[in-house]
């Protein structure tokens, strides 16, 4: 049986992970490369890369940092933030990226994502939307959700997958940050909508939070930062909890 | 020892390179030349993306009937596995013809369970009923990574299964053509592992 995934999320600028990092013995706390290679190892069954760099003269550090990743780590990555066109998603795939992840250049311009599913193939394609709800209705968000846009997101959800994205990485910015759980109802609503998996994110706080997204909102990943940054959360200790609940996991 | 990756037309291979560059004692050649593939200790055919462009490019390139006359140890990799079986439904595409059996496109509901499936299966599964060579030090229910929308059913020639809605073929053999739908070089210890077992054959 397919197994739930624990995803790390790595917030980067300028080739260094932004948020501190509380990890024990490691010297090198804003490492991106130190500490993907310790989430591999303590049972991470990807990682997310969300590259926040302004500049695009600066972008050519993340594709660096892409391949110095690849060559420590043997578990899928994505790599996301500021991607446009194909020729950005052919350098970073070609530093060894598995997937990468779009948003408002998809919203801009979303035959983007017709051109990198024919171009490279669905299974590397991520949309990721920010949604939040208004008068009732979740619309989506860009600009790291700062702009409101007219689109809905289930019918934004739907015109993505038909497009060709391969897969669903949504974020409840109601939720991001406050670590009172996940969106699970939305959530819910979402991927039993959606023949492709979706990656629910923002909210997590607690243990118990992962379990009810996978159960309640039936995702089939749950993505995170600052509980696994500052070590709140251990992996080990989040996996061996969720099998107590006899939510499939990767042990 | 001289490992050959073809190179053709399907897909991004640089996660497979690197996984290769941290095994000791590779020289590893990308090459769709017919003596550089002919010549090699062990050969890998790398695949991600659509089987009948991959297919045209192989022929094109005449590397189904160089790939069909290999003698040395021979992996296929997720598309790769699926272009060494007889036909595909995607596109209805004619295949390499070298293991039994056929491949299908997941339903997106399961048959057996009833239940919707997500497809692509894509994430980590158990590998199950593990046999042979390729899975030594490999425990029975191991987990790797997999993405993909089409499966090779059941055969005499499937190695290791795994199931989602229905078990299919994780693995296939036949003589010195091994197949895995999964992606070893994004398996973690289990993935490497397994590679370094085909490079020991």
């Amino acid at each position: 049986m397919l197994t739930k995934r624990i995803i790390p999320c790595l917030d980067i600028k300028d080739g260094q992970t932004v948020k501190g990092i509380n990890f024990v013995n490691l010297r090198q706390a804003g490492d991106p490369v130190a500490l993907a290679a310790r989430y591999a190892h303590e049972g991470a069954d990807e990682l997310v890369f969300l590259d926040i760099t302004a500049t695009v003269e600066k972008r050519k550090t993340l594709a660096e940092l892409v391949r110095r990743v690849a060559q420590q780590i043997n578990i899928p990555f994505t790599v996301g933030g500021g991607i446009g066109q194909v020729d950005d998603v052919r350098l970073l795939l070609q530093s060894g990226a598995d997937k990468v992840s779009i948003n408002s250049a998809a919203v801009r311009r979303p035959v983007l994502i017709d051109e990198l599913a024919r171009e490279f193939g669905s299974q590397c394609v991520v949309l990721a939307a920010d949604t939040n709800l208004v008068e009732g209705e979740w619309f989506v968000f860009t600009h790291g959700g700062r702009r409101a846009t007219h689109l809905k997101l289930k019918d934004w959800l739907r015109e993505a997958v038909d497009r060709g994205a391969g897969e669903i990485l949504l974020t409840s910015m109601a939720h991001d940050g406050t670590k009172q759980g996940f969106a699970n109802a939305l959530t819910a609503e979402v991927s039993e909508m959606l023949p492709v998996p979706l990656i629910a994110s923002g909210g997590a706080g607690t243990m118990a939070h992962f379990g009810e997204v996978f159960q309640e909102g039936k995702a089939d990943a749950a993505l995170a930062a600052s509980v696994f940054h500052f070590g709140e959360i251990p992996i080990p200790a989040l996996k061996k909890y969720l099998e107590t609940l006899e939510i499939p996991v990767r042990i | 020892m001289r490992v050959a990756v073809i190179k053709y037309n399907a897909g991004n291979i640089q996660s497979l390179l690197f996984t290769l560059a941290r095994i000791e004692g590779l020289e590893v050649l990308v090459s769709d030349r017919a003596e550089v593939i002919q010549g090699a200790d062990k050969v890998i055919f790398p695949g991600v993306g659509e089987a009948s462009s991959a297919m045209e490019s192989l022929r094109a390139a005449q590397l189904d009937r160089i790939i069909r006359d290999l003698r040395q140890p021979f992996l296929g990799i997720c598309l790769g596995m699926q272009l060494m079986s007889r036909k595909s439904e995607e596109n209805e595409t004619t295949c390499l013809d070298i293991f039994e059996g056929e491949v299908k496109k997941f339903e997106a509901v399961s048959a057996a369970e009833g239940l919707a499936l997500k497809v692509p299966h894509m994430g980590w599964n158990k590998l199950t009923n593990l046999r042979g060579d390729l899975f030594a030090k490999v425990a029975e229910g191991s987990f790797a990574y997999f993405v993909h929308s089409y499966y090779a059913a059941l055969t005499v020639d499937t190695i290791a299964t795994c199931s989602h809605g229905e078990a299919f073929s994780a693995a296939l053999q036949k003589g010195n053509y091994y197949g895995v739908q999964f992606h070893p070089e994004k398996s973690a210890e289990t993935g490497l592992q397994i590679l370094k077992n085909f490079l020991a054959l």
